[in-house]
């Protein structure tokens, strides 16, 4: 079986994000980058089902300009076999980008795409469920648990009540959380392999798909800060504030 | 406009979600009708047409919907969606499983998790765990829409006496089946509704020892939640986990017990109307959100707490 895991170039989740004086955005200039933390889990259980037996070949792929290769090599030398790199300059929406991961299936013809359940940049939390649509294929979203089992799969997807066990037909669009692995850090000789493993880039114009945004940001702002509060030192002050100031218990 | 909102439920009851997102309805305005879709739910139908202000309650009562599985909801909301010009529906596990889903195969975009309507086409939504907050205004002929329970009143749930009108859907996808659902250990107080929460960290050091917050949750009728690292280290299940990837939640109280503070759980937590945090680290950020910061050792400070209450 070959995988296909979807991976996204974001702000390191360690980094405040700063919004732009302008308004336009969020600055990224400088800012230090990192593969989305949910898809180097989803890329870490691909990698186990290959070291199973499971899954023969591993593709990375992404969609962005900039140094969205460097994310792609990053996921080559956690042990990807090759990767696709579809270019564009724009910001695509996710029902945009969950086209255009079609059209690479549809190419690659995977038994099971994996993607992390959100991107930590614009919290959307759809491209799975979009992809698994356009394909018309099973979705298990937000799992903690895979097994392939030939024909089907048995996930487990951590839902507001707990956790709840599905079976869904192969082939199966997967989104992953964090409790689902640990992934792998990278060693050096690993980093100097994946420089020579290949990667396809794709111009995104040459796929012919109406990529159009249908949102338009209009403003993006810092959210009011909350005011700074009192240390005290003591639980009975802590508690006689809460009484008697706050006036919440 | 006409608005149609997806009734989240468990056959018994619907989920106090679905208030919230009928009011985020009322405020884009116009006609609001409901979707409930389940197994033998008629019951939950009923009381969905006594919510205040729906027009009509749409009733799709099959086995085919009785786990809510996303491939054979997201086609009868296709099909109901014609019609209308928003979809809504809460942004819990519930919605944010199907509704991209049905966006998709609408060729529509999704606007998550909205906090505010700006107007009918232009919605506030959080990106960056809350550190940024986007306006965004969609083009699209329907507006496909998740939203942020706590940035909502929840809407009547009495007063109201909409028709109800049965409908069918597309047949079984054949895609998937559910198995199980493992029953949550968690079910003293709804952490989503409670008025107070405490929440402990990786700080607390063990399982054993989130029996001292559940102690003096006991006292003040609270709910207990969890960071990710609490939840990570196995100290507790994942559905008592707050932040950017767990609830969202904005009681009236909150007590962050052993918590640093990290950007993912304040996302969760911030808008809560008292922080409190108890923390032996001066440093740690928790601090920089708590309206009370109390610097001490947790394991003397709890039960001293409780003693107190």
């Amino acid at each position: 079986m070959k995988i296909l895991v979807c991976v996204k170039r974001v702000l390191d989740p360690q980094v405040k994000a700063r919004v732009k004086a302008d308004g336009s955005g969020v600055d990224l200039a400088n800012a230090k980058m990192t593969m989305n933390p949910f898809d180097e889990n989803a890329l870490e259980e691909a990698l186990r089902l290959r070291e199973a037996g499971t899954a023969e070949e591993i593709i990375v792929v992404s969609i962005g300009g900039g140094k969205t290769e460097e994310t792609l090599r990053h996921g080559l030398a956690m042990g990807a076999d090759r990767a696709i790199y579809v270019v564009t300059d724009e910001v695509l929406e996710p029902l945009a980008i969950a086209k255009v991961l079609k059209a690479i299936v549809d190419r690659e013809a995977p038994g099971l795409v994996l993607a992390g359940k959100q991107a930590i940049d614009d919290d959307s939390n759809q491209t799975a469920q979009m992809l698994s649509a356009l394909l018309g294929w099973s979705q298990s979203t937000f799992i903690s648990d895979l097994k392939i089992e030939g024909e089907s799969a048995t996930t487990i997807r951590e839902v507001d009540a707990g956790l709840e066990t599905i079976r869904v037909k192969m082939p199966t669009v997967v989104s992953v959380d964090l409790r689902l692995n640990e992934p792998r850090t990278l060693n050096l000789p690993d980093v100097m392999k994946a420089k020579r493993k290949p990667m396809d880039k794709i111009e995104l114009d040459s796929l012919g798909l109406d990529t159009a945004n249908r949102l338009t940001t209009l403003e993006v702002i810092e959210p009011e800060g909350r005011a700074a509060g009192v240390i005290v030192n003591s639980v009975a002050e802590l508690v006689d504030k809460l009484r008697n100031e706050a006036k919440v218990i | 406009m006409t608005n149609l909102v997806i009734v989240e439920h468990d056959h018994n009851e619907i989920a106090a979600a679905t208030l919230n997102a009928i009011t985020a309805a009322q405020q884009i305005g116009g006609d609001i009708d409901l979707l409930v879709a389940g197994e033998n739910c008629a019951g939950v139908a009923e009381a969905a047409a006594k919510i205040a202000g729906i027009a009509t309650v749409k009733l799709a009562d099959d086995t085919i919907f009785a786990h809510h599985l996303a491939e054979n909801l997201a086609s009868l909301i296709v099909e109901a969606a014609g019609s209308y010009s928003h979809v809504l529906v809460a942004a819990t596990t519930y919605g944010k499983n199907v509704m991209p889903r049905a966006a998709a195969l609408l060729d529509k975009a999704q606007i998550s998790e909205i906090v505010e309507v700006k107007s009918a086409d232009t919605f506030v939504r959080p990106i960056y765990a809350g550190n940024a907050l986007a306006t965004v205004q969609s083009s699209d002929s329907i507006k496909m829409i998740t939203v942020r329970t706590i940035s909502f009143e929840a809407a009547a749930a009495e007063g109201g006496s909409a028709s109800i009108e049965s409908i069918s859907g597309d047949g079984d996808s054949g895609l998937s089946t559910w198995v199980s659902q493992a029953v949550s250990s968690n079910d003293q107080i709804d952490l989503t509704t409670a008025r107070i929460v405490i929440s402990g960290g990786r700080g607390m050091q063990s399982s054993d020892n989130f029996s001292m917050l559940q102690a003096v949750a006991d006292k003040l009728g609270a709910a207990v939640g969890a960071s990710r690292a609490a939840v990570d280290s196995g100290f507790v299940p994942n559905e008592y986990q707050v932040g950017q990837t767990g609830k969202v939640i904005a009681p009236d109280l909150y007590i962050a017990v052993g918590i640093s503070g990290a950007i993912q759980h304040l996302a969760g937590m911030k808008e809560s109307k008292v922080i409190v945090a108890i923390n032996n680290d001066s440093d740690a950020p928790i601090f920089q959100v708590a309206d009370y910061g109390l610097v001490a050792d947790l394991f003397e400070a709890i039960p001293e707490l409780e003693a107190a209450l």
